[in-house]
């Protein structure tokens, strides 16, 4: 797969609050956003011939197509899971389609909106959902809520490695100091460890600040062969490698909470780090800027351990030594602001901050960046990730 | 009042009937490869260790250890404003080595729950009838 295909379009609707977008018909968002990275690209509806998602998207081409302009359709799947855990898979197998030569142009996209009755802070515990015989381990216990799943795993490393709160405050703070500066992230007013501190409780030892936003909004990237990228409008972005899925024994883990210790103080990341490291041929210090899913802060510190930037424990010094903030890091995290504070689009905003990034047209510019690592929300098996190049 | 009582539903089916049935008998049983003895919870039809399909539910003592935990105190949704703050701990049992239990922890202070907490099964009985493993603190060991 190694750079024989291309992000060549990146492309987004307005960013609203939780809801805010209810009432907006999702067709016409993606549509919204499919011309934003037309118009980003080059090209038109005309081009694109196959449709790529993921977190069991219920808009399909027999939908779009038709509502979008597209003639014909010659690729579509969709990588399993909900949540996060999809958004480089489906890169992935929109590079697969092209390099196959199913397709020419893959779109990738996914559009969101969470009103009061589909937040997905409720997961588990909304009365829509029913009991279901895996859900029954841990939903009569008030297991529900992605917060909650997480702050188990992040406890255990605090417990093994003396990891702490002011840990997960570098994290929130540094990346709002990215977002302070990204004029279409949806937090932007300062916030100081002190505020980090002092927030209301969610899932001890989560606070109101280590937890992203529930926001509305929609986004498109476009992929094709790395041969027809290279007479496009943009400098192309080549994807490097792509991982998609994780060690089984992590399977349910995060609903379940039954992975082994070594993964259970980890974001399950491990194993496609090193497939990822493995295809690119480079290694952890080759990556120059690093947009990692952070559904919470605390997995962030994991996934940083997860893709051997520190060894496993070392994860809370490492970002206490100002390493993940931008411009000064030895490795700038999520630089335009991240779920936390950008807007929560299930990841797709990660993959257009790296290509941006790339292009050398980002708010928080990392000088002279050449290689971006893109991760997928943690979460149950599977997960993905992505390295891509200038 | 029971804890939590707007979620004790439970919806079984034919590879978890085994575990929920045993606690309407107050058993804790949990699901055991019976080729390499490694445990699995939640049940399922094939071990991860060793790929095989067969499976015994031994009784177990009920003492366990506090591997993990939280202490919830944002109510995920609505109806549960009256219940937070309360814990979840994901539980080491005694004689279940590998297999771990998600509960909670009855009659403790939230400051008072913390990681290596010994801790001894308490069968909690909903109003619609639901038998769940849940459990209360060792202060000392016999």
């Amino acid at each position: 797969m190694k750079d024989r295909a291309c992000i060549v379009g990146v492309g987004a609707t307005r960013y609203g609050k939780r809801g805010e977008l209810f009432d907006e018909n999702p067709v016409a968002q993606i549509r919204e956003a499919l011309d934003a990275a037309l118009d980003d690209a080059g090209l038109t509806r005309r081009d694109v011939d196959g449709f790529a998602t993921y977190s069991v998207e219920k808009l399909d081409p027999s939908v779009l197509a038709p509502a979008l302009g597209i003639p014909a359709v010659n690729y579509s799947s969709m990588v399993h899971g909900g949540g996060g855990g999809g958004t480089c898979g489906a890169v992935a197998n929109a590079a697969a389609a092209v390099i196959a030569g199913q397709a020419d142009v893959v779109m990738v996209y996914k559009f969101i909106t969470q009103p009061p009755h589909a937040r997905f802070g409720a997961a588990y515990g909304s009365a829509q959902v029913a009991a279901d015989p895996l859900s029954d381990f841990h939903r009569p216990f008030g297991l529900i809520s992605p917060a909650q799943f997480f702050s188990l795993l992040f406890r255990r490393h605090m417990h093994r490695y003396g990891t702490t709160p002011l840990h997960l405050a570098e994290v929130a703070v540094s990346t709002r100091r990215n977002a302070m500066r990204n004029p279409k992230a949806l937090k932007r007013e300062p916030l100081t460890v002190e505020q980090h501190q002092a927030a209301r409780m969610i899932a001890d030892p989560f606070r109101l600040f280590d937890c992203c936003q529930e926001t509305d909004g929609g986004a498109v990237l476009l992929v094709t062969s790395a041969e027809r990228a290279r007479d496009l409008k943009q400098k192309p972005v080549y994807v490097m490698a792509a991982a998609m899925g994780g060690d089984s024994l992590w399977g349910q883990g995060l609903t379940s909470q039954n992975q082994p210790e070594d993964l259970y103080v980890s974001a399950g990341h491990a194993h496609m780090a090193k497939r990822l490291y493995a295809q690119a041929g480079i290694t952890p210090d080759d990556v120059d800027v690093a947009l990692l899913y952070d559904h919470f802060t605390g997995m962030v510190i994991l996934q940083l351990e997860d893709y051997g930037f520190c060894k496993r424990g070392e994860g809370g010094d490492l970002v206490a030594s100002g390493a993940i903030r931008w411009p000064d890091g030895r490795l700038p995290v999520n630089t335009h602001g991240g779920n936390l504070s950008e807007v929560y689009l299930l990841g797709l905003t990660h993959a257009i901050e790296a290509v941006r990034q790339l292009r050398g047209e980002a708010v928080n510019q990392v000088p002279d960046a050449e290689i971006a690592l893109v991760t997928a929300g943690p979460s149950n098996l599977p997960s993905s990730s992505m390295l891509l190049r200038r | 009042m029971t804890m939590l009582a707007d979620l004790a539903s439970i919806a079984p089916d034919a590879t978890t009937a085994p575990f929920w049935d045993a606690c309407r008998r107050r058993e804790l049983r949990l699901q055991r490869c019976s080729d390499c003895g490694a445990f699995r919870q939640p049940p399922s039809p094939g071990c991860p260790h060793c790929g095989s399909a067969r499976g015994d539910w031994p009784l177990l003592s009920g003492r366990g250890t506090v591997f993990s935990f939280t202490i919830v105190h944002h109510a995920a949704v609505p109806p549960l404003a009256a219940d937070v703050p309360y814990n979840v701990v994901v539980i080491e049992l005694d004689d279940a080595p590998g297999a771990r239990l998600i509960s909670n922890v009855l009659d403790v202070a939230p400051d008072d729950v913390s990681v290596g907490m010994r801790v001894d099964l308490a069968w909690d009985e909903t109003p619609d009838g639901v038998v769940l493993p849940r459990f209360r603190r060792v202060t000392a060991e016999r």
